[in-house]
């Protein structure tokens, strides 16, 4: 029971990096006053991207230097439509997400000949797993043997990336000057503008953070996480951090929080496929996977809490002329 | 700035048409940048939509369900809502079909199930949109995430109930029993040939003229009719709507009620008029694809039969293209899509502002 319990939290860790990494990637973008429903398009624009890079160059790091450019070019496309020309977020990220769909598929056909995928990455092209010290040593060691070794140690650099970043975006958004800007961009646009400093710039600059998250999280799912690039294989999961970012209600901690629930629920699914529960029966797993998005919309609701994002969310700023 | 100085053509032919053709001119690129000619590939394309009459069959089958989603997405938008769930309220419609279908297909003639999947189509979209209308209006949540969180509650309902209730016995794959003949849809050349005319067999059936007569209804129903003003008036200012004694919250739930019933047509066409059975996925992004007909159909019904024309050139001239040019996915389309999306919808301001202000200067 309770080795089940560690092998499903393992996976919960596994599942939950890039909705972390995605979902933070959102914070950044939507605390600066822009929507980000373009996080699935530029997560799988960072994937194919770094499968691809990664494929070619034999090296996972190159693979990740490449999906945050691909990311980041993204974002851009998404702030100059939304900063530069007061166009719709929504809209923006709905063309970014469909574009990457049909792109990714028509480009990795081209390249590799494989229906859209992309070969499959071995050695240095992927990012392997760290062993801890003693890991091997301690794991037989009751219970904290167990934890250490199989839930702690063993994980590939960007799951210890995605939560070493929870505290440093909570830092960075809540006790540097930049985040303070930020939030306010968010908040209040024209207080911003009125002391001086351009809410396009700052909006810019979230918009690349997030941007490079979001390729992070990508170049995870296809050369951490798989070994390789499949269509689509983002899956919604864009879609899932968004929801966490709601569901964390704009605050670091809670989103990652949230992350490690869908995760966790994610997790459950798998395990619970053709099991009878006593009492119950057979819980369907569909009904599981469909929690976060229930969640959320519950959440959304007010029926559980309320979410409150930033003030100026999806507004263009205009600048008012005297 | 756009007062009446700007003429009519530019805002509903010049600027759709910029935007398209720039969103040709990228994927060209992209066609060029894969090693191919994108003259040659867009002259396969072209054939293949409208080069025989079986593939213009195809486009128009292809357009019926971008009627259903183009309308749905419009007329939202008209309202000042952004409905983005037209693929799970597509997808719900294609159950209430199938419902009806299955219950009474062996025991009930063509002419009584007809009507009644037609409306069931339309009940079960509508109900699926109501949940996230109801949300906005009456609790705040955002229509946008609510109807993005609905697709996928959509899409694990419909896995459930194809998997558990609805699968026929012994078979693999999750689709429901084939319908008996009495529930199809007939096809169009069907339906034509009793009247002398005689066209190729295509998927083309008779959810086409219902598509067609939306279109005549919602144009009656936005420019004609009280209610239609109303919803103009949301979405032009909701503020003044709310002002004038507009009931905001009715009116916006009543929108929402007619595009998800718009969207639940879809499953007349692809599960009544052609699959025949209830299956997995088979709204294949055409909820999504409404967001770029209904922008490039500058929300108008017959811009978005136009566009939904267009774009199902698109789709049956991409498949054609794939099978001539076996390194051209049928994937490009989905880049041209999302690139009109992108052009018509977010960079929007970028080309209209300044052609205006030409003719602006212009008229000056």
């Amino acid at each position: 029971m309770f080795e089940t319990l560690i092998l499903i939290l393992d996976a919960t860790l596994r599942v939950s990096t890039p909705l972390i990494l995605a979902a933070l990637a959102g914070l950044f973008s939507e605390r600066a006053g822009i929507v980000d429903i373009g996080l699935e398009g530029k997560m799988l624009g960072g994937a194919f991207a770094a499968a691809a890079a990664a494929a070619v160059f034999g090296s996972a790091w190159i693979g990740l230097g490449f999906a945050i450019l691909a990311s980041v070019g993204l974002a851009l496309i998404h702030g100059f439509a939304c900063i530069t020309h007061r166009g719709d977020h929504i809209v923006s990220g709905v063309a970014i997400n469909t574009i990457v769909a049909g792109l990714t598929i028509t480009l990795g056909l081209d390249w590799f000949g494989m229906g859209g995928q992309t070969p499959a990455l071995s050695g240095d092209a992927r990012f392997l797993t760290i062993t801890f010290p003693f890991a091997d040593a301690l794991a037989d060691v009751p219970v904290i043997g167990l934890i250490y070794s199989e839930l702690l140690s063993g994980h590939n650099i960007l799951v210890y990336l995605a939560f070493a970043l929870v505290p440093a975006t909570y830092w960075m958004v809540y006790k540097t000057r930049f985040g303070l800007r930020l939030r306010a961009v968010g908040e209040n646009p024209h207080a911003v503008d009125t002391a001086g400093i351009s809410v396009a710039f700052v909006r810019y600059r979230a918009v690349i953070i997030c941007g490079v998250l979001c390729g992070v999280a990508g170049a995870y799912l296809s050369t951490a996480h798989n070994a390789g690039f499949l269509k689509d294989m983002s899956a919604g999961k864009g879609y899932m951090a968004l929801a966490a970012l709601i569901f964390g209600k704009w605050r670091p901690v809670p989103v990652m929080f949230a992350c490690l629930l869908f995760g966790f629920l994610d997790a459950v699914a798998v395990r619970m496929q053709g099991v009878v529960v006593p009492g119950i029966g057979e819980i369907p797993v569909q009904a599981i996977e469909v929690l976060p998005y229930v969640l959320t919309v519950l959440l959304l609701a007010g029926f559980i809490g309320k979410a409150v994002g930033p003030k100026a969310v999806g507004r263009p700023y205009v600048k008012e002329r005297a | 700035m756009s007062q009446a100085k700007v003429p009519v053509w530019v805002n509903v032919a010049l600027i759709p048409l910029l935007n398209i053709m720039l969103a040709f001119a990228v994927s060209g690129l992209v066609i060029l940048a894969i090693g191919e000619n994108p003259i040659e590939a867009a002259g396969y394309l072209i054939y293949g939509a409208f080069g025989y009459e079986e593939g213009i069959g195809y486009t128009l089958y292809y357009a019926t369900n971008l009627i259903f989603t183009g309308l749905a997405v419009s007329i939202a938008f008209k309202a000042g809502l952004f409905n983005i769930g037209g693929e799970g309220q597509a997808y719900i419609g294609g159950l209430g079909v199938a419902l009806v279908c299955l219950w009474l297909d062996s025991s009930m003639p063509f002419i009584i199930i007809m009507p009644l999947a037609v409306i069931a189509s339309a009940l079960f979209g509508a109900a699926w949109a109501y949940i996230p209308a109801y949300l906005q209006a009456r609790r705040g949540s955002h229509i946008v995430i609510t109807t993005i969180m609905f697709n996928f509650i959509a899409s694990s309902l419909m896995v459930y109930l194809l998997v558990n209730w609805l699968k026929e016995e012994g078979r693999m794959a999750a689709n429901s029993r084939t319908f008996a003949e009495n529930a199809w849809m007939p096809y169009m050349h069907e339906i034509l040939a009793p009247l002398g005319i005689n066209i190729s067999d295509s998927p083309l059936n008779g959810a086409f003229i219902l598509a067609l007569i939306c279109c005549a209804f919602i144009w009656g129903l936005i420019w004609h009719t009280r209610w239609g003003y109303q919803l103009r008036t949301l979405g032009t200012n909701a503020t003044a709507a709310q002002y004038a004694g507009i009931d905001n919250a009715k009116v916006t739930i009543w929108v929402m009620l007619i595009s998800g019933g718009l969207a639940g047509f879809v499953g007349v066409n692809e599960i009544m008029g052609v699959n025949h059975n209830l299956l997995l996925n088979f709204t294949a992004g055409y909820g999504f694809a409404g967001i770029a007909v209904s922008l490039m159909g500058r929300n108008h019904p017959i811009g978005i039969i136009l566009a939904a024309t267009l774009f199902g050139a698109l789709y049956q001239g991409g498949a054609e293209l794939a099978f001539e040019i076996p390194t051209i996915t049928p994937e490009i389309v989905v880049v041209i899509q999302g690139l009109v999306i992108l052009f018509s919808g977010a960079l929007e301001h970028m080309f209209k502002d300044r052609i205006e202000g030409f003719f602006i200067r212009r008229a000056a």
